[in-house]
């Protein structure tokens, strides 16, 4: 299994002028990002909505690779995007999936049915032209380079290992170097929105 | 004469409502009575049309397109909007996302006698999240969306728009 510290790691050098959104990766991308003004860590808003959001910002730009981090928990409550994201067909789109088989902030209770699930067979059928699955980095690094230089949408899932938190949620340490709203207006800003 | 055909609202000026405001995506999914709507929408090159399969998603992915520079609309059913809940709350108020949701007003009567619980609770909802509201029921109505338009640029928050004519415009 993979650390999503070191997919996250073996990713960055690919990353070029991309949009990212880091999903639940944002804890270790914050540290590892050299253009953060591109990226849009917002935490989660409301669960299942990673793959919504990376998708509006796919469509408003085309000119523009957007990359996301989602998540299974994220996917799971949401499965219909994968169809909406399958049909608008957005070739700058890239969805990597971090599986870590749990609910690692709530205490590492099993997502349903964890041990039997296919994300890259359930995105191949929901409609996505490429769909790949990984369990171990040096062929996800290895995988890398083909899968960013062709055109989306593709899924990515990558199986990881789970980090499960049980501390109290206040004294769980704090990734998040901006406000949501900061986010927001950096990248609008980057994009050279409203100007 | 016909009543519903001077006071409906129809999917033309729904349709003029959006281009004069510069919609560039409707992020949908199709109520009981918009297919007249839709047939317009899909002819209309300045528009993208974006289907989703259950309300909710339809908030995250209009924050995506907002916050990259394009300026949703969201076209559903009060039923619908309910049930997004927590992607409203999240998505559009949690990062003042200025959309405007057009939103079917399923079971709404005038008089308010109504045998449908998703009209009885749909006013409730918006009041309870503090999203403000217009109801639109003919085509003398339809400023009130460019209003709501303005208001949520002004405002940078959710605004929606009931339909009201849920049962005469947008199924003609």
């Amino acid at each position: 299994m993979i650390h999503t510290a070191e997919m996250l790691k073996a990713f960055a050098p690919y990353r070029e002028n991309a949009v990212v959104v880091p999903g639940r990766g944002g804890r270790y991308w914050t540290e590892l990002t050299t253009h953060p003004d591109l990226d849009a860590p917002l935490g989660d808003p409301a669960m299942g909505g990673q793959a919504g959001f990376a998708l509006g910002l796919a469509l408003a730009r085309p000119d523009k690779k957007v990359i996301l981090f989602d998540s299974e928990g994220d996917i799971l409550m949401s499965l219909g995007m994968l169809v909406t994201i399958a049909e608008q067909q957005p070739a700058n789109f890239y969805h990597f999936l971090i599986d870590n088989g749990c609910y690692a902030t709530t205490g590492g209770q099993p997502v349903p049915n964890a041990d039997n699930i296919a994300y890259d067979v359930i995105a191949r059928g929901a409609g996505y032209p490429r769909a790949f699955a990984f369990s171990e980095l040096t062929q996800f690094s290895a995988g890398l380079p083909d899968i960013l230089n062709k055109p989306g949408p593709v899924f990515v899932a990558a199986k990881v290992v789970p980090e499960v938190e049980n501390a109290p949620i206040g004294r769980r340490r704090r990734w998040q170097t901006r406000t949501r709203d900061q986010v927001i207006k950096d990248l609008r800003a980057e994009l050279r929105i409203g100007e | 004469m016909n009543e519903s055909a001077t006071v409906a609202l129809s999917p033309e000026t729904v349709l003029s409502e959006m281009k004069k405001n510069g919609v560039t995506h409707v992020v949908w999914l199709p109520d009981s009575e918009t297919n007249w709507l839709y047939l317009l929408m899909k002819a209309e090159p300045s528009l993208r049309l974006v289907g989703v399969s259950r309300e909710g998603h339809a908030c995250s992915i209009a924050a995506g397109l907002w916050a990259g520079g394009a300026k949703p609309l969201v076209l559903i059913q009060n039923t619908g909007m309910m049930e997004s809940g927590d992607s409203l709350r999240g998505w559009l108020l949690g990062l003042n996302v200025p959309v405007v949701l057009l939103v079917g007003y399923r079971g709404w009567t005038r008089h308010g006698v109504t045998q449908d619980t998703a009209a009885t609770y749909t006013e409730r909802f918006l009041m309870a999240f503090g999203i403000n509201y217009y109801l639109v029921e003919s085509d003398a109505d339809a400023p009130r969306i460019s209003i709501a338009f303005e208001e949520a640029e002004r405002t940078k928050r959710p605004v929606v728009v009931l339909v009201g004519d849920e049962y005469h415009g947008f199924n003609r």
